[in-house]
């Protein structure tokens, strides 16, 4: 299974540790869930806004509700998951602020994943082609695309500042590449393709 | 005419050592619960599946009918191999208290009397229903079932049963249900029981005393109530404005539109195969379920209500829950399910939610459709993981 998931997912999953309680919000066709709770014995939760993915969850034994997270979230109570998993769903949220607060009120730390809108590819792409970028990360046209609210690692840093939100850890990944890196950096948000952030409330 | 008493003397059932002291205060003497099983039960009596069954079902769930010779309501979802896998699970499908098909009900007679009971029958409740299945597990000696299934009221039934004794199942899967009945859904029934009360072979409930039925008020309520099973645009799928037979208009009043047809054949076949009486009082059953309002003592007969949240009600909770509910259903609209989801949420409850893409209106849950049938059958698969049972 680790072999065929997203370099991301397998990010995230090394991040999380065994037994914790985890929300997984887009859980998509439950790849992540199914894997750490096979391999780390988690308490895993899900949300997915699509009926056919939701039901792939249930047959792989998850428990994963339908629905818009945007409207659910608010119904969990403080505290109740160690992690809340956003993999590849902010930027196709409505209102990314929200849902980063939510996430750090329903969780004690947030896991992202995003694609990264700053990577040279896609800023040649655009700059070059005049058409809105395609990458292994951003897989779809955009008229197609369920992305809204799309950033770059350097957007996503000045908005964690903003909301007075620590980054914990970061890692760019691009191709099969994984590395630490510090979120300001202006190389990184030049040659990373996606990142994945660990964050948590500042006190 | 089929007599209804004679045609299921013959059928399983299991006598209720005691008397059944119900919500309203009343007692059922030692009721009857007619019930099929499919599949065995393991040594240690973990792989116990319950099926209720919605308004008019019965106990045939994955079997013939012994009356219409029809397949059972549920014959795609439970059988060797399949969602409810009877190579594994040991499946108790009941007909409830107050149903037509040999529990005990106003078409059954009496031990006081000697009569037919008609609508001296107490009137029960969805509490009443499961707490007269908690007697039949008892007889199984099943503690704990692995899992309950239901759809519409037995939806009802089984989430009063996740309320009552969350000791005695591990998971429930209520499929499009509700946690209350809705002022229009009452409204409804209430159009039903008029009819069936109306009818002058009611005979003020005594009809089965007086060797009649009041076929013409049943088959009408039946009519009313198939639409809201339905959806519109089922209806107009299959139907249209086709007519009957005519080229055109007949211009009088007979049954022009198949789909007047459809509805007269739909009334005049549950006729066959159900009570009146039983009708009103699973009606009745139905209209006063709601999961937050209970009489504070159902002991001491008196009636005050005393009301909780959903959260209050399923605070204590030890139970999976995984709701199905379908999008055109408008007797049980997929939000009402998504009202319990949020309240279980809220006070951090293991739940699943799918709301399936159907176009067959309530109805959709008797319909084999395949996303039901896979997520009936990936949940159950991990509780009975979890629960050590092999289910491969």
């Amino acid at each position: 299974m680790n072999n065929t998931m997203r370099t991301d997912l397998q990010e995230i999953a090394r991040l999380i540790k065994p037994q914790s309680r985890v929300l997984d919000i887009g859980a998509g066709d439950g790849t992540l869930l199914a894997y750490l709770k096979q391999k780390k014995d988690i308490k895993g939760r899900g949300i997915e806004r699509k009926q056919s993915r939701v039901s792939e969850c249930l047959a792989k034994g998850l428990s994963v509700i339908q629905g818009n997270a945007e409207d659910e979230l608010c119904e969990y109570p403080d505290n109740s998951f160690d992690y809340v998993v956003l993999s590849r769903t902010l930027p196709a949220t409505h209102n990314p602020v929200d849902m980063i607060r939510q996430i750090l009120r329903i969780g004690r730390c947030g896991i992202i994943s995003m694609p990264n809108f700053g990577y040279w590819r896609v800023r040649l792409h655009l700059l070059f082609r005049g058409t809105m970028p395609i990458t292994t990360s951003l897989d779809a046209p955009w008229y197609d695309t369920e992305n809204i609210h799309l950033c770059t690692i350097k957007d996503f840093h000045q908005l964690t500042q903003k909301m007075n939100i620590t980054i914990e850890q970061c890692y760019a990944i691009t191709g099969n590449d994984i590395r630490v890196f510090k979120p300001n950096s202006r190389y990184i948000n030049m040659m990373a393709e996606e990142a994945v952030f660990m964050i948590r409330d500042r006190f | 005419m089929i007599n209804l008493h004679e045609a299921t003397k013959d059928f399983q059932k299991y006598q209720l050592p005691y008397d059944l002291n119900l919500v309203s205060g009343k007692i059922l003497p030692k009721p009857h619960i007619a019930y099929e099983t499919y599949g065995v039960l393991n040594i240690n009596k973990t792989n116990a599946i319950l099926v209720c069954h919605g308004f008019t079902g019965d106990q045939f769930a994955a079997s013939q009918h012994p009356i219409t010779k029809k397949e059972g309501w549920w014959q795609g979802l439970i059988g060797s191999g399949k969602a409810i896998d009877t190579d594994h699970y040991f499946v108790i499908s009941t007909n409830v208290i107050g149903g037509a098909m040999g529990s005990t009900s106003p078409c059954t007679i009496n031990p006081n009397t000697g009569q037919f009971y008609g609508v001296d029958f107490p009137l029960i409740t969805i509490t009443d229903m499961m707490n007269a299945q908690l007697g039949l597990l008892d007889y199984f000696g099943i503690d704990t079932l692995l899992c309950a299934v239901g759809g519409s009221m037995g939806g009802m039934q089984i989430l009063e049963l996740a309320r009552l004794a969350t000791d005695r199942v591990k998971a429930i899967i209520p499929i499009a249900c509700s946690w209350r009945h809705s002022a229009q859904n009452i409204a409804f029934n209430e159009i039903g029981r008029r009819a069936v009360m109306s009818d002058p072979d009611w005979h003020k409930g005594d009809y089965l005393n007086h060797n009649l039925k009041p076929s013409r008020g049943l088959s009408l309520a039946r009519m009313v109530a198939h639409i809201t099973y339905m959806s519109e645009q089922s209806l107009q799928q299959k139907f249209g404005r086709n007519l009957q037979t005519q080229e055109f208009f007949s211009y009088n009043l007979e049954p022009d539109f198949q789909v007047e047809n459809y509805l007269q054949y739909q009334g005049t076949s549950f006729v066959e195969r159900f009570d009146a009486n039983c009708y009103l009082y699973l009606t009745r059953a139905l209209d006063y379920f709601d999961l937050t309002t209970h009489s504070s003592d159902p002991a001491s007969h008196n009636n005050i209500c005393n009301k909780k949240s959903l959260r209050e009600v399923f605070q204590h909770t030890k139970t999976k829950f995984c709701f199905i509910a379908f999008t055109t259903d408008w007797l049980f609209p997929p939000s009402e399910s998504q009202d319990m989801v949020r309240a279980l949420n809220a006070i951090d409850c293991d739940v699943s939610f799918v709301v399936i893409d159907s176009n067959k209106g309530h109805d959709s849950f008797l319909l084999d459709h395949p996303e039901m049938l896979s997520a009936v059958k990936g949940f159950l698969n991990g509780i009975a993981k979890n629960e050590g049972i092999a289910c491969e």
